[in-house]
């Protein structure tokens, strides 16, 4: 069983990501409740979705401080909802930063030490640059399917072909053999980048 | 488990349950968190149902009367705040009645993710006498409707299905039910019944009272919608004989209740209203103190304490905002007189930027309110993407009232004597949702306000859905496309002004000659919306560092694509964000801004 928030910036895919586990734990036997915060349709704004699975689950909202994964697509994301995550829990951040227009239009200082204060909250995590290593990859949208990867290691109790099978019923065949090569590569490969 | 069932959000579990139910016809206008209920059943069903975009509430909730008056199923989806609009037709609909079954489906918004207000969709089933549906999930959001057409069927009235946003937008696996076909349709006449003037609606409004209830009683017995839940940490071989303390609660709110008081048992009503008094009796008195919890206004509580049974509700649980396991965990622990100690936001996360809704990249809405603030007027807006106007750095919206009250607010403003010019704002889908008669109004009683339609060709905001002026349906047919110019001109309007916004220059001389000029006029500030086109408006800008003397010009626009992470930085363009619009262009004194090599 498992608690899992995600948080990001509108238009990067964490609803994706959302269904992607949503559908692997109901994949692995789980019953699943999930909830995703979309507001408005403009891109740019904060969203948040929420992913609960286990054998009977009511709620599909997490009580603070009892998520056991948090996963965010933009790093000061992660800092804003730490307090979701329980001690010990474990942090897959993506090392990106995108920048408010409340900041470029002077309103707002975008923080200097992201590192340090996540180096600081989150003692278990994998702080990595999914974007730039899906660019390598061929395709920077491919940083949600790897950040996904990442944060199923501590997903024990979903097995592999769950999340395989998951990744085949969201995305288009097109693009799948990207997305399976970019949530393996976070499952396995990508380090955090704190020393 | 069982493989057959689907991870499912709860608005598109209902519109399984409409195909799977036998619904004829379905009818809605877009609004956050209702849309997907008829994006998906557009999607999923069969040639047989048919399914449309009304121009607004009233007529989405006359036309499925008008199926349901016919003996077909139907159903209507809104918003909480569209049901404002369809309140006249609900009243007496509850009065005359339907044939084939009829659900209403509102969707509240509690805690205001995207809406004006916050309101308890409940009081209008009160106020109308009609049922009032609650589902906690998609699981029951897809049981309820199928059970919603029954009840409606059996009393011959309609039923509303409220859902909540965390009801609409979270996901279960739900289990679909054996279909079941549509109805025959076939009107039956019957004066008596579907026409009240006073002398048969007198009778009607007798027999109002006799079905309460007997829903009342009904309630009460449909255990698949009202049930009592024991406490989860009970022995259920040995009942207790009295709990110290029990839960009533209804929608998502039993869940998130059901997790922090899993020690106490529990009556969940899917079907509130009519209140199932003997069940609420029945449950109280196994209890020795009872805790209401309920999203929104205190209805069932207010209702438990007439009945004259004590008990705990908004003393203890928030009235106002979206209820979660955190609030009802200090709900608890206000009830056991200790601190809930729940995490708060680090330390941390004080200094960091907040990320608003704001205005995409290449939005015209932007190119339109950069061009008004150079001028000193007074503006009333309206609901849609446009809303965003008023923020900095574009500071252009003064009021917003509702769908349609752009224009006429702003025409009250000038008969009222205001000295500044007033503009009145709708967009396109506003337009013909409800602006018409405030322009119709604004000719015949010749109004200085200056209106303006923004009109991006979609309904922008709940995510891009076709309105009369689009030239599509929401089955995907090609139909006439209404022309605001036309309509206007057929009002009586005589100056009408379009324009493209990203022409900065033929904008601005638009606006001064109409601002100016004494009689009234509609200015039409026309552009597609860039993200429903899916493609750039011309070539990608870029900022030659060279030229650019950090003047910081470009910024005013507030522009999501222009980036500057602090002020020593000259700003550059985001390549991945940038629409082409030009609108930074204009701005730049300096020539600093031109079109990327090569594009």
């Amino acid at each position: 069983m498992g608690n899992i928030f995600l948080s990001g910036v509108g238009g990067q895919g964490i609803l994706l990501a959302a269904k992607i586990i949503a559908d692997a734990a109901a994949n692995a036997g789980f019953e699943v409740a999930a909830n995703e915060i979309h507001g408005m349709a403009q891109r740019g704004g904060s969203v948040t979705a929420q992913v609960r699975y286990g054998p009977a689950v009511l709620s599909p909202l997490i009580l603070e401080g009892t998520a056991d994964v948090l996963g965010a697509l933009e790093h000061i994301e992660a800092i804003r909802h730490a307090h979701m995550l329980r001690p010990g829990g474990f942090a897959a951040i993506s090392r990106q930063s995108l920048v408010p227009v409340t900041v470029s239009s002077g309103g707002a200082v975008y923080p200097g030490d992201v590192a340090e204060r996540i180096a600081r909250l989150f003692p278990n995590r994998c702080y990595y640059d999914c974007t730039a290593r899906a660019r390598e990859m061929g395709a920077p949208r491919l940083a949600n399917t790897m950040l996904t990867g990442i944060l199923s290691r501590a997903l024990a109790d979903i097995p592999l072909e769950a999340w395989h099978n998951a990744i085949r019923g969201r995305v288009p065949p097109k693009t799948l053999p990207g997305n399976l090569a970019a949530f393996d590569f976070g499952r396995i490969e990508a380090n955090d980048s704190i020393p | 488990m069982k493989p057959t069932r689907q991870l499912l959000s709860g608005n598109e579990a209902l519109a399984l349950a409409a195909i799977d139910g036998g619904t004829s016809a379905a009818f809605g206008y877009p609004g956050t968190p209702s849309t997907e209920i008829l994006e998906n059943l557009a999607r999923h069903a069969a040639p047989g149902l048919y399914c449309e975009w009304s121009p607004n509430e009233k007529v989405a909730l006359e036309a499925a009367a008008g199926a349901a008056l016919a003996g077909g199923r139907s159903i209507v989806t809104m918003k909480h705040v569209g049901l404002n609009v369809a309140a006249d037709p609900l009243m007496t609909l509850s009065y005359i009645g339907v044939v084939g079954g009829m659900v209403i489906c509102v969707a509240d918004d509690p805690g205001q993710h995207s809406s004006q207000t916050e309101q308890d969709t409940r009081h209008y089933a009160r106020l109308a006498k009609v049922p009032i549906l609650e589902p906690a999930n998609a699981q029951e959001a897809y049981d309820f409707l199928r059970e919603g057409f029954e009840i409606s069927e059996q009393y011959r009235c309609p039923v509303i299905l409220r859902t909540t946003t965390c009801v609409s937008h979270s996901r279960c696996l739900v289990a679909r039910a054996a279909p079941r076909p549509q109805n025959h349709v076939q009107f039956v006449r019957n004066p008596p019944q579907f026409v009240p003037l006073p002398i048969w609606g007198r009778k009607l409004r007798v027999g109002i009272e006799e079905r309460l209830d007997a829903q009342a009683a009904d309630a009460a017995r449909r255990t698949t919608l009202n049930t009592i839940l024991p406490a989860a940490t009970a022995d259920c071989q040995q009942p207790l004989p009295t709990a110290p303390l029990g839960i009533v609660s209804s929608g998502v709110a039993a869940l998130h209740a059901r997790e922090i008081f899993p020690d106490s048992p529990m009556l969940k009503l899917g079907w509130a209203f009519p209140f199932p008094d003997g069940l609420i009796r029945d449950f109280a008195a196994t209890v020795e103190r009872l805790l209401v919890i309920e999203e929104g206004e205190p209805i069932l509580e207010e209702h438990i304490r007439a009945l004259g049974i004590a008990c705990d509700g908004k003393n203890l649980v928030p009235r106002c905002g979206e209820l979660t396991p955190a609030r009802i965990a200090e709900t608890r622990a206000r009830l056991e007189g200790r601190s809930a100690n729940l995490p708060a936001p680090v330390p941390e996360a004080a200094d960091l930027p907040g990320r608003p809704p704001i205005l995409c990249a290449g939005c015209p809405h932007r190119a339109l309110f950069h061009a008004l603030a150079r001028f000193d007027v007074v503006v009333s807006g309206d609901i849609g993407c446009y809303s965003l106007g008023v923020f900095p750095p574009l500071n252009q919206t003064d009021t917003i009232l509702c769908m349609g009250g752009g224009f006429t607010v702003a025409h009250g403003m000038t008969q009222a004597g205001e000295p500044r010019r007033v503009v009145g704002i709708v967009g396109d889908s506003t337009f013909f949702h409800s602006g018409i008669t405030g322009l119709l109004n604004s000719v015949y009683n010749q109004s200085p306000a200056k209106l303006i339609v923004v009109d991006n060709r979609i309904t922008a905001m709940t995510g891009h859905q076709d309105h009369p002026g689009t030239g599509t349906t929401l089955m995907g047919r090609s139909t006439h496309a209404a022309s605001i110019e036309a309509l206007a001109a057929a009002c009586g309007r005589e100056r009408i002004r379009v324009c493209n916004p990203y022409d900065q220059a033929a904008l601005h001389t638009i606006l001064e000659e109409e601002l100016a000029a004494d009689g009234p006029s509609l200015i039409i500030s026309r552009a597609p919306c860039p993200l429903h086109l899916k493609r750039r408006i011309a070539p990608q800008r870029r900022i030659d560092p060279d030229l650019c003397r950090n003047c910081r010009a470009c910024l005013k626009c507030g522009c999501p694509a222009i980036e500057s992470p602090d002020k020593t930085a000259k700003p550059r363009i985001n390549e991945t964000a940038c629409m082409g619009c030009s609108l930074c262009q204009a701005l730049c004194k300096f020539g600093a801004i031109a079109t990327r090599a090569g594009q």
